[in-house]
């Protein structure tokens, strides 16, 4: 069993302490019980998100810095970010500091001004929640500590737009066999395959959800979504396993706009990735925090016998 | 608006989801009689979505292939100076996917189930291309968008930071 990445430096963000707390819950809850310590960022603060990218890039690129620059101070070389915009700006951060004299320039500048170290690119490695589990303790790791398992729950594996894109700035995918691809991300198939579900064919895997649609234009991400989640149904899924909270809220609120705008109901579940691992690793739909969901499982989950 | 070869019938992006969702309405029998058929016009309508996007931005849509087809070569087209356009570059090549598989079939239930798919997948490429269009005049929306302010002062270069 690999030991990269037993132990990292945790970086929630904001999702995760708002629309996403069940995220948040059944992330530290697997990593309890996987026996993988995650340690919370000292202060961190926002990543930039879209909002001030859109704006002003350079500014993005220094805000994640300020967090990977905790992490070193923190004595980790890694850093987990769950959320997949998080995770994304935190690597194009590391990438723009390491190609872009003009991002370093202003990085050491507005930390100056702030007060504290600047970050040096190569420091501190981003990975995301599915990297965490596969290299730590990877698919036998999970059977070991599967219960009764997802018990061939049939799951399409949602992974959204921003874990695979821009492809130059995860150096470490499409590395040949093993590694992530890109173009047909895995890892999330093999975990929750690794703990008992049968991950069906899904080919919107990495289709945009809309999710930054939703406010200037709600009838086009609810079509979207309206599609995906139409598209997992057709692959004959019971449940969409999600890992980032944009498209996790995106799904869950337009399942249910679609069906009042548009009368278009679909029954397909939507839980966070880690809420299934945890649930097959015998906790409770509680302690994965699927009482926070907007998407009802629990009657799904029961006559799994996962409730 | 783009004329199909061999056809009068001329469709725009609304009328390509209308004719998609005529397609899903179809029986299985009829899809697995059709599907090669219908497999290439979706293949097409998929390229006259990403023509509309080209067209919309000036662009003349290339006739070149990429990996044997026009539709790959016309997402690179259209993402040239717009990341945020690889958003949907997976979704064509799942378009090309399910477009071999269809015809790679070796029973009907595979060729049905993958045209089937394949109305999604186009369904998709078209939905997130009008969104595309739609909010053109806003700036990029997405993610790995550009800044909207290209061009102006940013506030990493004003004076107080």
């Amino acid at each position: 069993m690999s030991k990269k990445h037993k132990e990292v430096a945790y970086y929630p963000g904001c999702a995760l302490e708002g629309t996403a707390q069940s995220y948040d819950r059944s992330t530290k809850a697997i990593g309890k019980a996987l026996g993988l310590p995650i340690k919370e960022l000292d202060n961190w603060n926002c990543c930039g998100a879209m909002e001030v990218k859109n704006i002003d890039p350079k500014l993005q690129t220094y805000l994640s810095a300020r967090n990977l620059s905790i992490a070193e101070d923190m004595g980790f070389d890694s850093v987990m970010a769950p959320c997949n915009g998080c995770y994304h700006n935190l690597k194009k951060a590391e990438y723009d500091l390491e190609h872009d004299a003009s991002s370093r320039e202003i990085t050491a500048r507005l930390s100056n001004k702030a007060g504290h170290r600047t970050y040096k690119a190569g420091k501190v490695e981003t990975i995301h929640a599915l990297d965490w589990i596969k290299d730590s303790v990877g698919e036998e790791g999970i059977k070991d500590k599967v219960k009764d398992g997802l018990k061939g729950l049939k799951i399409a594996n949602y992974y959204g737009c921003m874990y695979t894109r821009p492809r130059h700035i995860f150096p470490e995918k499409d590395q040949g066999p093993g590694s992530e691809s890109t173009s047909k991300p895995h890892y999330m198939d093999d975990l929750l395959d690794a703990a008992g579900a049968n991950s069906v064919e899904f080919p919107l895997k990495t289709a945009c959800c809309g999710g930054a649609h939703t406010l200037s234009d709600s009838d086009t991400s609810t079509k979207l979504v309206l599609n995906i989640l139409q598209a997992a149904e057709a692959s004959g899924a019971d449940v969409i396993a999600t890992e980032c909270p944009t498209c996790h809220t995106g799904l869950e609120m337009h399942q249910i706009r679609a069906e009042k705008m548009f009368g278009k109901k679909t029954k397909v579940k939507i839980l966070y990735f880690t809420q299934l691992l945890g649930l097959a690793m015998g906790l409770s739909p509680r302690k994965v925090g699927v009482h926070e969901n907007f998407s009802e499982s629990l009657p799904l989950l029961r006559e799994k016998g996962l409730g | 608006m783009v004329r199909f070869p061999g056809s009068d019938e001329s469709l725009d992006i609304e009328g390509i989801l209308l004719r998609l969702d005529e397609i899903d309405a179809l029986p299985d029998d009829d899809v697995a009689c059709k599907a090669e058929k219908l497999a290439a016009e979706q293949l097409k309508m998929g390229e006259v979505v990403l023509e509309t996007w080209l067209v919309a931005r000036n662009g003349v849509p290339t006739e070149r292939l990429k990996e044997g087809f026009r539709l790959l070569a016309l997402h690179a087209q259209g993402a040239k100076g717009v990341p945020s356009f690889n958003a949907c570059r997976e979704t064509c090549r799942e378009i090309v996917y399910q477009y071999n598989v269809v015809a790679a079939a070796e029973n009907d239930g595979d060729r049905v189930r993958a045209l089937r798919m394949m109305i999604m997948v186009v369904r998709h490429l078209a939905l997130f291309v009008s969104g595309k269009l739609e909010v053109a005049g806003l700036g990029d929306f997405c993610c790995a968008s550009k800044p909207l302010h290209q061009t102006g002062d940013t506030l990493t270069s004003s004076p107080g930071l």
